[in-house]
């Protein structure tokens, strides 16, 4: 019996281990009734993969059998795997011992589709009720709805969960019918708009009502799988840009697509495209909590993110004219512009310089990366930038390759000046 | 049961909204040094007695670790709670509750120069007219805002890194050797959320622990009985299902990992060495690590036949 569920959970973490959105984040759930956990606030990661991912939640499918086919997933139906399945019950269990043990801070349940939607939804909702009610467990709990479910158990998932998700995958409808041709965008697009609208109508239920039960308080979110078709990165934070106002979503999480099936619809790859997935989420960053707008950091004209700088810096080399900044006295929202300034550090900025004028040397105190913003900002004349005076390649040149390059570059140019003078 | 004996601990004040007041007595006498007996509220009522007596402080030492100077005569003040609790709720004419916070964390760390940083801030905060607390351009106040920061981040770690082991008598058991004092830090947290299971986290390093009996949360302290060591909890009897539940953790700890994305620099920054000690994911597996397969082509390709091959 042991050994059998150790084999399940190997065979079912493992196939879930590729959904990449695993935050814990953004839970309102309190330990009220005298029961086991909380989900409140900022998640916790109790433990870190060796590949340096957070793990906070118990990730696990409830089977990787799957009557689907989808060309990117491992757990298709064409292909040859271990397959498993876990019990409703054994999934609880595992759940709260682990729970109790302080390994996790709750569920992440998804599951590939046996029999029919219906028949597989109906089950990860089972589970989700028992921990609440007969566990009176509130702990997080995220459950990936199914595509095709129905209305109403999408509508029953979100009385247990904390959050809900329904995976686009593919950046694109194109995409979506090469490589996943049984699934198709308004299957997806659908409970979404249910799930948002189920939770804007519960807020307002709440306002009005104090009993109310809640629905999937801490949002839906998503996951896009970048690099097993062919869109742009200004499509894919378009389609970022569109979920986070259109679905009100609270996260959208880039999976660099890794080669799990040999299937020639799909590129070969060897590696997964990390940077790739790291300057995404930057750019993610950038529109959540920095103020950028999608077209700012890309346009037609630049479809892709530089791999080798980061979007902010990018941005920066673009938008020269707007530098330099003075730290004194500029607007809060312009100094979280300069590269090498964080929102910590911009605003300890706006706080220090209610008492002193801030130079060089308490900018690199506050935590300012120097080496990036000295070529972007002033303090009220004591340190004046060139920014005007260098064309994006030499300040780009000089923040990758340090100052070395850039007193070899500025000497041959003063070389070359006094040759032609003489 | 294990003898249980409480230790006192600084009582949280509610804030009182009470008016600034300007100014604080100039330390016009000569300075002294100033022992305690190490506790917070110890350090409190010097904080009292420097002002009383008009000395600035040259050392405020622990009474057990002082050292002073051949000559120097040191001033040790009894712990006076009376004292220590006034000047506590006196700290928030100068500073809010979040600061007067700051400065009890910056207790707990442990630093070396804490107590004189606590009399130099709160010394700064008297004086100035404005809010301190934002002052990053003094050294203390960045200091201050650095322990209480270390100290943040270690409670944290804390909170992520207990790993409870269920013992036949149903009682959650974890053992941690935090870097800095967190016990009084991470109560709160572990009361919140098991409420329905009795825990128990003891601290190796500093001999006490936090002991949760289903209504409230101790402060314990085992009494080492003679020629004994009673800290150790390993003769314990584990529940029966205990070693399943550690095997399944670390069988589910190995299988989500992405080999393909190993970067153990990240890994190590994220979860430093010092920690593994008592995290179950880290020690030796009884049963070896095998992939799951899966992920390999199906069709006959070079990759398969190799594997094939090493089976
Ligand atoms: S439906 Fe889901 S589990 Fe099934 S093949 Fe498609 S992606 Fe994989």
């Amino acid at each position: 019996m042991n050994e059998r569920i150790q084999e399940k959970l190997s065979i079912l973490a493992d196939a879930a281990k590729y959904d990449t959105s695993c935050s814990s984040s953004g839970g309102k759930r309190k330990n009220e009734n005298k029961g086991l956990g909380n989900a409140e606030g900022m998640g916790i990661c109790h433990s870190y993969t060796e590949d340096g991912r957070c793990v906070s939640l118990l990730k696990i499918l409830l089977t990787n059998h799957c009557i689907f086919d989808c060309a990117y997933c491992v757990s298709r139906r064409s292909n040859d795997v271990k397959r498993a399945a876990f019990t409703v019950d054994e999934v609880v269990d595992l759940t709260i011992n682990f729970y109790r043990r302080n390994y996790i801070e709750g569920l992440f349940l998804s599951s590939g589709i046996f029999s029919s939607p219906d028949y597989t939804m109906e089950r990860l909702v089972r589970i989700a009720k028992k921990l609440r009610t007969e566990h009176k467990f509130n702990g997080y709990i995220h459950l990936k709805t199914i595509p095709g479910a129905s209305e109403e158990l999408i509508q029953e998932a979100g009385l247990y969960a904390d959050r809900l998700s329904v995976n686009i995958e593919l950046p694109s409808e194109l995409a979506l019918t090469t490589l996943a041709p049984e699934k198709n965008y308004q299957e997806i697009l659908t409970p979404m708009g249910q799930i948002r609208d189920g939770i804007i109508q519960n807020k307002e239920e709440k306002a009005l009502f104090k009993k109310v039960p809640a629905f999937a308080t801490a949002g839906q979110s998503t996951q896009l799988i970048v690099g097993a078709s062919a869109e742009t990165d200004l499509q894919i934070i378009k389609l970022t840009d569109s979920l986070y106002q259109g679905y009100g979503l609270k996260r959208v999480y880039y999976s660099g697509y890794i080669p799990v099936t040999d299937d020639a619809r799909l590129p070969q790859v060897t590696q997964p495209p990390l940077i790739r997935e790291h300057r995404l989420y930057q750019t993610d960053w950038l529109m959540r909590f920095y103020g950028f707008q999608a077209d700012e950091i890309l346009d037609p004209a630049h479809p892709h993110l530089d791999l080798e700088i980061d979007p902010k810096l990018a941005w920066a080399l673009r938008n020269r004219h707007v530098f330099p900044v003075d730290v004194n006295t500029a607007e809060y929202e312009m100094i979280l512009r300069i590269p090498g300034v964080g929102a910590r550090s911009a605003k300890r900025i706006v706080a220090a310089r209610r008492f002193a004028r801030l130079n060089l040397e308490t900018l690199r105190q506050l935590g300012v990366v120097l080496k990036r913003a000295k070529y972007f900002l002033t303090c009220q004349g004591e340190h004046q930038p060139v920014i005007g005076e260098l064309s994006e390649q030499q300040v780009r040149r000089q923040i990758l390759f340090g100052s070395g390059a850039v007193r070899s570059a500025l000497v041959t140019q003063q070389l070359d000046l006094f040759a032609q003078a003489s | 049961m294990l003898p249980l004996k409480p230790i006192r601990r600084p009582t949280s004040v509610l804030a009182s909204a009470a008016p600034r007041r300007p100014g604080a007595p100039a330390l016009t006498a000569p300075p002294r040094d100033y022992t305690y007996d190490g506790t917070f509220e110890g350090l409190l009522t010097v904080l009292f007695t420097i002002y009383d007596w008009r000395a600035a402080p040259s050392s405020i030492q622990p009474e057990a670790s002082a050292q002073v100077g051949l000559f120097a005569q040191p001033a040790h003040r009894e712990t006076d709670e009376a004292l220590a609790a006034r000047v506590w709720d006196g700290l928030l004419k100068s500073m809010d509750s979040e600061a007067r916070t700051r400065l009890y964390h910056v207790f707990l760390s442990e630093d070396a120069d804490r107590e004189l940083l606590i009399f130099r801030y709160v010394n700064l905060a008297l004086r100035s007219a404005q809010d301190v607390a934002e002052n990053y351009a003094n050294a203390d106040v960045r200091r201050v805002q650095r322990l209480a920061q270390q100290m943040f981040r270690e409670k944290h770690r804390m909170e992520a890194f207990v790993r409870f082991e269920k013992t036949q008598d149903e009682l959650f058991h974890a053992t941690i050797e935090p870097d800095m004092d967190v016990l009084p830090l991470i109560a709160v947290h572990f009361t919140k959320r098991y409420a329905d299971q009795r825990w128990l986290i003891y601290d190796r390093r500093r001999h006490y622990g936090l002991y949760y009996d289903l209504t409230r949360t101790d402060v314990v302290q085992f009494e080492a009985a003679a020629g004994r060591k009673t800290t150790d909890v390993s003769a314990t009897v584990f529940d029966e299902r205990e070693p399943l539940f550690k095997l399944l953790w670390q069988v589910y700890f190995d299988h989500v990992n992405i080999p393909e994305r190993k970067n153990l620099k990240l890994h190590r920054r994220h979860m430093p060495l010092r920690y593994w000690k008592y995290l179950s994911e880290k020690q030796p597996r009884e049963v070896r690590f095998e992939p799951i397969q899966n992920k390999q082509p199906v069709v006959g390709k070079e990759v398969s036949a190799g594997q094939k091959a090493l089976e």
